[in-house]
Order: C-alpha cells, then sequence, then structure tokens
C-alpha cells in the first residue's frame, strides 16, 4: 500500500526567479496491484510528484509511505520509467537490465514479456523509439519493485505506436498485478489503462477529483468506442477543465 | 584524389616560385626530394623520429592518465572543486614557457621532454574530461540511484562511459599539442629527435634537410591524429 500524506512542494527561489509553490496538500493512496493514473495538464507538476515518490526531491511538507516505510532517497523498491529516454546508450540490451539485475533468468524472462528477447546485443541507438520504451520497462520490472511509476512514458511517441504500447502495457500489468502510478496529460490513456485516476488542478497544484474505472484487465483497444468509456472522459474532461 | 592533386598543386607553385626568385637558401622541389632519398637511406632520421615517438608516447601516456583520472575525480567529488581552480592557473602558461624551467630541473634530454609533453597534452585531455563528467545528464544519476548502482560501478560503469566522446575529444586535441610541444623542446633543449634535427639542419644551413624534417613533422602528426580517430571508432561503438 503506497500512502501520499500532506505533500507539498516549492521551487527555491534562484537568480531573479521567485519561490514557487508547486504541489500543496497532495493526499492519496494506492492500494497493492492497483493502477492509478494522475492526471493534470503539462506544467502543473505532475513529474515534480513522481520524483518525490521516487525520492529524487524532498518535499517541504508531508511524506510518502511504501508498505509503511517512509521514503527518503531513491530505491529499488519503486523505479520509474521516464518521460525522456532513460536507457544507457553505451551498454547493450542485456547491459542495461544486468545493471539493474544480475539474475540472467529474471533477465531473459522480462526481455521476452516486452518482445525484447532477440535484441539482445542491440545499443538503444539501434532500437526503435517503441522498443526503446520496452526496454525501459522490462528494465524497471526485472527488479521487481513494489511500486512502478511511469512518468509519460510514451509521450515522445507517436498514436499507433503508442496504441500498441498501451495493449502491451495493460497486458504485462494483468499479468504481473505491479502497483503502477501512471502520470500523463493523456485522458485516454489514463482511461484506458487505469482502474482509478486522479486529477490534480489548481494553482499550486493538488488533488481536484478522483475517478475509478471499471473496466477488467486485460483490456482490448475497442474499449474505447464503447458509451461507458465515452462518459468517462466526459466526465473526466469537465472537472480537469 | 582531390587531396592528391592539392599536394601536386603546392609542389608546383614552390617550384613556380622558387625558380622565378631564385635563393640560395631554398632548394628546389628535386633538391628536396633527393635530399628525402638520401635522408630515407640512412639510420639517422629513424633515430631521430623514434626517439621524438618514444618522448610522446610516454609523456601522452602520463598525461592521458592523470588527465582522464583528475578530470572525472574532480567532477565527481565536489568537495575537491577548489584544486580545479589551481589546474586552471596554470593552464594558460603555454608549455615552451616551461622549458627553461624543465631544462632547470631535469637538465638537457628526455626528462625535460616528457615533461613538456605532458603539459601540453594534459590541459585539453583533464579540461574535456571534467566538463564531460560534470555535464552527466540527471536522468542518468536518478536512474543509477533508484537501482542502487554502487559508487565504483557508477564511475566505471556510466561516469567514465558517459564521459568517453569528451575524452576523446581531449585526446584528439591533447596529441596534436603534445606532438607540437616535443618537437618546440626538442629544439631548444634536446640532443635527439625531429626538433633537435631541424636545428642541426638550421646550424648547418642544410635547408632541404630542414624542410624535410617539416614534411615529416607534418605526416606523423597527421597519422597519431589518425590513430586517435581510429580508435575512437573502436571503442565508441554505440553511436
Amino acid at each position: 500500500m503506497i500512502h501520499i500524506k500532506n505533500i507539498s512542494f516549492n521551487y527555491p527561489a534562484g537568480n531573479h526567479i521567485k519561490e514557487k509553490p508547486v504541489l500543496t496538500g497532495i493526499n492519496f493512496s494506492i492500494k497493492d496491484g492497483e493502477f492509478v493514473s494522475v492526471l493534470g495538464r503539462s506544467g502543473c507538476g505532475k513529474t515534480t510528484l513522481a520524483n518525490i515518490l521516487a525520492g529524487y526531491l524532498t518535499p517541504q511538507t508531508g511524506e510518502v509511505l511504501i508498505n509503511n516505510i517512509k521514503v527518503k532517497k531513491p530505491g529499488k523498491n519503486r523505479i520509474v520509467v521516464n518521460q525522456e529516454n532513460d536507457l544507457f546508450p553505451w551498454m547493450t540490451v542485456w547491459e542495461n537490465m544486468k545493471l539493474a539485475n544480475s539474475n540472467e533468468k529474471e533477465i531473459n524472462k522480462y526481455l521476452k514479456l516486452v518482445n525484447l528477447k532477440d535484441y539482445k546485443q542491440y545499443f538503444p541507438n539501434h532500437l526503435s523509439g517503441g522498443m526503446k520504451k520496452r526496454l525501459s520497462l522490462a528494465r524497471a520490472l526485472v527488479v521487481n519493485p513494489d511500486f512502478l511509476i511511469l512518468d509519460e512514458p510514451f509521450d515522445s511517441l507517436d498514436y499507433r505506436i503508442r496504441e500498441v504500447l498501451h495493449i502491451e502495457l495493460d497486458r504485462i500489468f494483468s499479468s504481473t498485478k505491479k502497483t503502477t502510478l501512471l502520470v500523463t496529460h493523456d485522458i485516454d490513456e489514463a482511461i484506458f489503462l487505469s482502474d482509478r485516476i486522479i486529477i490534480l488542478g489548481g494553482t499550486p497544484t493538488s488533488v481536484v477529483g478522483q475517478f475509478d474505472i471499471n473496466f477488467l484487465h486485460p483490456r482490448e483497444l475497442s474499449i474505447r468506442k464503447t458509451k461507458k468509456f465515452v462518459q468517462y472522459k466526459d466526465k473526466i474532461k469537465y472537472s480537469y477543465v | 584524389m582531390k587531396k592528391v592533386l592539392l599536394i601536386i598543386l603546392v609542389i608546383a607553385i614552390y617550384q613556380a616560385v622558387n625558380s622565378l626568385f631564385p635563393n640560395s637558401y631554398f632548394p628546389s622541389v628535386f633538391q628536396i626530394f633527393e635530399a628525402l632519398l638520401k635522408n630515407l637511406s640512412s639510420r639517422e632520421i629513424y633515430l631521430h623520429i623514434f626517439t621524438s615517438l618514444l618522448r610522446i608516447l610516454i609523456g601522452f601516456s602520463i598525461a592521458s592518465i592523470t588527465g582522464i583520472s583528475l578530470g572525472l575525480i574532480l567532477a565527481y567529488d565536489q568537495r575537491l572543486k577548489d584544486i580545479k581552480l589551481y589546474i586552471e592557473l596554470l593552464r594558460p602558461i603555454p608549455p615552451i614557457a616551461w622549458i627553461p624551467i624543465a631544462i632547470i630541473i631535469f637538465g638537457l634530454g628526455n626528462a625535460s621532454a616528457y615533461f613538456i609533453v605532458f603539459l601540453g597534452a594534459f590541459f585539453p585531455i583533464f579540461t574535456n574530461t571534467y566538463f564531460g563528467a560534470i555535464s552527466v545528464p540527471h536522468i542518468y544519476k536518478n536512474v543509477a540511484s533508484s537501482f542502487e548502482v554502487s559508487k565504483f560501478k557508477y564511475f566505471l560503469k556510466i561516469l567514465l562511459f558517459f564521459c568517453l566522446p569528451y575524452i576523446f575529444s581531449g585526446l584528439k586535441i591533447g596529441i596534436g599539442m603534445a606532438w607540437m610541444s616535443v618537437i618546440a623542446a626538442e629544439l631548444i633543449g634536446a640532443q635527439s629527435g625531429l626538433g633537435y634535427y631541424i636545428q642541426l639542419n638550421r646550424l648547418l644551413l642544410q635547408t632541404d634537410n630542414i624542410i624535410i624534417g617539416m614534411i615529416l613533422i607534418g605526416i606523423i602528426g597527421n597519422l597519431l591524429q589518425k590513430l586517435i580517430e581510429f580508435a575512437e571508432e573502436k571503442i565508441i561503438v554505440w553511436n
């Protein structure tokens, strides 16, 4: 269980820049095996929140508890898949995986899960954008974290590849039941993948709404055309604006 | 092909100028060619080349090891950043300005030449490595900390590899500087090497040999540069 308790974060003052409050009083919990999305406009502080959960940033107030243990620094129990390419370009697919976990059986298992088993000796620069994201995901999963944080991982990819990766991510989530937090500004992506959506808004940013999404996993792309999906989308849009 | 044509053109211009304005100090292309054949058939020129190359090998190797290690360590541990300030104070002093001091400390000979070569190569290698190491993107540091990568592994598998393109830029500048420095050191404070060969022939008024020495310096300097580029291509394979 993950508890995010009363998180506030200000970016410190710098040369000619005033201190900027970004997040205030963020409270929510994520149950074990739940897929939660945090939805908010670009620049509202979603990535800052992801960085706090990962332990890269320390909030001014509040705390993050993972299985009742306070997050104080980055660690293997929560791994982030970043918006930017976070693979080491000088390491092959295999070496990137091995940096996270040296267990070869586990590496093979997760490379197979993301369909990259035949690309072990490739360098990331020789992979497509979608393959790189799959490798980042496999590298995150291979350490078997309690909590997976996906920070707009598909943002830089085109629509078709995103759809394919949504299906793959949902399949992986269904088989691993890994507690996951997806940070995104894409409503369709959030509804398609999540069990629950948390809406961030306001200045400074706080939680302005929550929605349960009742679709069974694994999901088909066709659910996007259902009335229920469209209703979720409309509801979220109104609370989002 | 274009390169060969350019060389032929330069030789032709030299010969034309030489024919139009004859000067006893400047030999014709044919005299230079004759002197080249004579030099290549003697053991002496090879000894000078070998001596210069040995000096550069030793001085450049020491500069590479210390420049890369110090660059990485000072960038990695910000508590040591004051040391960089002292190094920066020495950087603007050209290697040639150190020659008198080198001769006083090490005397005329190899040690002085190693020291001058070291100074010529060290600063570009150190500076490039340092700036590479301080520009490691935060995302790599974050990923490493999430995966709880040990400091030793981070240093060896992430920091060093990220810096390799920067290091090679430093090595490429450094080898050129080292080669120029060794020739300068030999011109002033040595009894052997290509620089000494030029200096000796200046005293003997053998301009053809001076030109041959200069041509050899150009060719060998270029080959050393190519050698570093070749190593770069073989090592940085992921691009």
